[in-house]
């Protein structure tokens, strides 16, 4: 099917894009446009005003800040798939980028577009979760940031407005030896993912963990985070037992149901997938000790 | 609300011009204006890859690329691939050595997949794993992907003087 019509527009700089925003009635911003243009050629979306964002270069560039990986919205997930500074530096969003969309989807779609778009089986929003995202907004009127956990309001809603965009997203990096993984179960090959995990942790010198973090994706609208399990196994032997634990805990989340893939089935992959994430996460960070 | 907008871009190394409704997109373009119906138009929402073409060299779904985004861009269709005095490109070739197509409609999408990746290979060694990876993008209802492995295998692991073209 085709789009309905829509005024075009083609900011050349932020400034630009955000008065535009303020300006025009229901406008959207496109940015790679590989979830947003399908929804309009099937008439699922239909904005009067297209802002299209791909040229401003000033809102795509990934850097380093501190303890920080600070990537632009629009930088095209085939950029951050193939960044040495994300490869050192944060190698579980380079893992996760693998298993995003397809090599000549992740050519155009960008990775603030798959954040801001909130697919509940989208795997970045799941490894930005893991690393404690902290992501900024824009108006006309100013910034605002608050962490990637704030950012759903229910399926494919966020809280940023309708005069608002994301323009950053920064990732808390982890220290050198930090293991990482990235699980996912797809219906075939590389697509959508039913149930997503993403697993960071540190050993101390004892081989007990010091410090975890685990993300699932696809059970409900957003990423969950597993707080309670990741500071209950602080101090723990990072062992079978404490991944079975994680994974026993992931077992028992909440999952909605979905066209292909009924609540218990998916809490059956999260429980698989986590013990799995963790277990190989544990097992680089033992790696890098030794 | 929906003006027409003139465009000119490159395509297959050749200045093209058009008028275009902002929503129409590049793979409308390229078969409706430019009458280059080499493209082929399956799901239009992103999924099977039929439409795939090279925008400044990366390979990407034209439904999924407005047609006024690839302004001042060079566009490559598989009607650019083949040398002008007919030869195929040794990739075309190839699959059609090894049986990687039968009734041919996601065969052009697949073409521009493997020419991006034998680029992106910059003459090293090519891996089954990867060949699939890379076309896992590209449905294909009828042959099956073998066909397609061995031819891309094929190329992408010869010698570099058969490879050259």
């Amino acid at each position: 099917m085709k789009a309905a019509p829509f005024a075009y527009h083609a900011p050349a700089t932020k400034a630009e894009a955000l008065d535009m925003l303020a300006g025009l009635d229901d406008a959207r911003v496109l940015a790679g446009g590989q979830s947003l243009l399908p929804m309009m050629n099937l008439r699922l979306a239909g904005p009067t005003h297209l802002i299209d964002l791909n040229g401003v270069p000033e809102l795509a560039g990934i850097s380093r800040a501190g303890d920080a990986l600070v990537i632009g919205t629009m930088t095209r997930q085939r950029a951050a798939e193939r960044a040495a500074l994300v490869h050192e530096a944060c190698p579980l969003l380079a893992e996760a980028m693998e298993h995003v969309g397809f090599q000549q989807t992740r050519n155009r779609g960008t990775v603030g577009g798959s954040i801001a778009h909130m697919d509940p089986t989208a795997e970045i929003p799941v490894a930005a979760s893991a690393l404690d995202a902290m992501l900024t907004v824009e108006s006309a009127a100013g910034a605002r940031q608050f962490p990637i956990g704030e950012l759903a309001e229910g399926y494919l809603m966020t809280q940023i407005a309708p005069d608002e965009m994301l323009t950053r997203v920064a990732l808390r990096l982890w220290p050198k030896g930090h293991g990482h993984a990235f699980e996912e179960v797809t219906r075939r090959g590389e697509s959508f993912c039913v149930v997503c995990v993403a697993a960071l942790a540190t050993l101390d010198a004892s081989g007990a963990f010091s410090r975890l973090a685990i993300a699932i994706g696809g059970l409900a609208e957003a990423p969950v985070r597993l707080s309670g399990i990741e500071a209950d196994l602080v101090g723990a032997r990072a062992d079978q037992d404490a991944f079975r634990a994680a994974g026993a805990a992931a077992g028992a989340l909440a999952a909605d149901e979905a066209p292909f893939a009924p609540p218990a089935y998916k809490r059956h992959l999260a429980g698989v997938l986590t013990e799995r994430a963790l277990a190989r996460a544990a097992g680089r960070a033992r790696r890098a000790a030794a | 609300m929906s003006e027409r907008v003139r465009i000119a871009l490159t395509v297959n190394g050749t200045p093209r011009e058009g008028e275009v409704e902002p929503r129409a997109h590049l793979c409308d373009f390229l078969r409706h204006s430019l009458h280059l119906t080499g493209t082929h138009m399956g799901c239009e929402h992103g999924v099977c890859g039929a439409c795939t073409v090279l925008l400044d060299g990366e390979s990407v779904r034209s439904c999924l690329t407005l047609a006024v985004q690839a302004r001042g861009r060079a566009v490559t269709t598989i009607e650019g691939v083949a040398l002008p005095d007919g030869t195929l490109h040794p990739i075309q070739e190839a699959l059609s050595a090894h049986h990687g197509l039968q009734c041919g409609y996601c065969t052009p999408g697949v073409v521009m997949t493997l020419i991006e990746l034998q680029r992106d290979l910059d003459g090293g060694p090519a891996d089954e794993a990867s060949v699939r990876r890379a076309l896992a993008g590209n449905l294909c209802r009828c042959t099956g992907y073998q066909g397609m492995v061995d031819a891309a295998l094929s190329v992408l692991n010869a010698a570099p003087r058969a490879a050259a073209q």
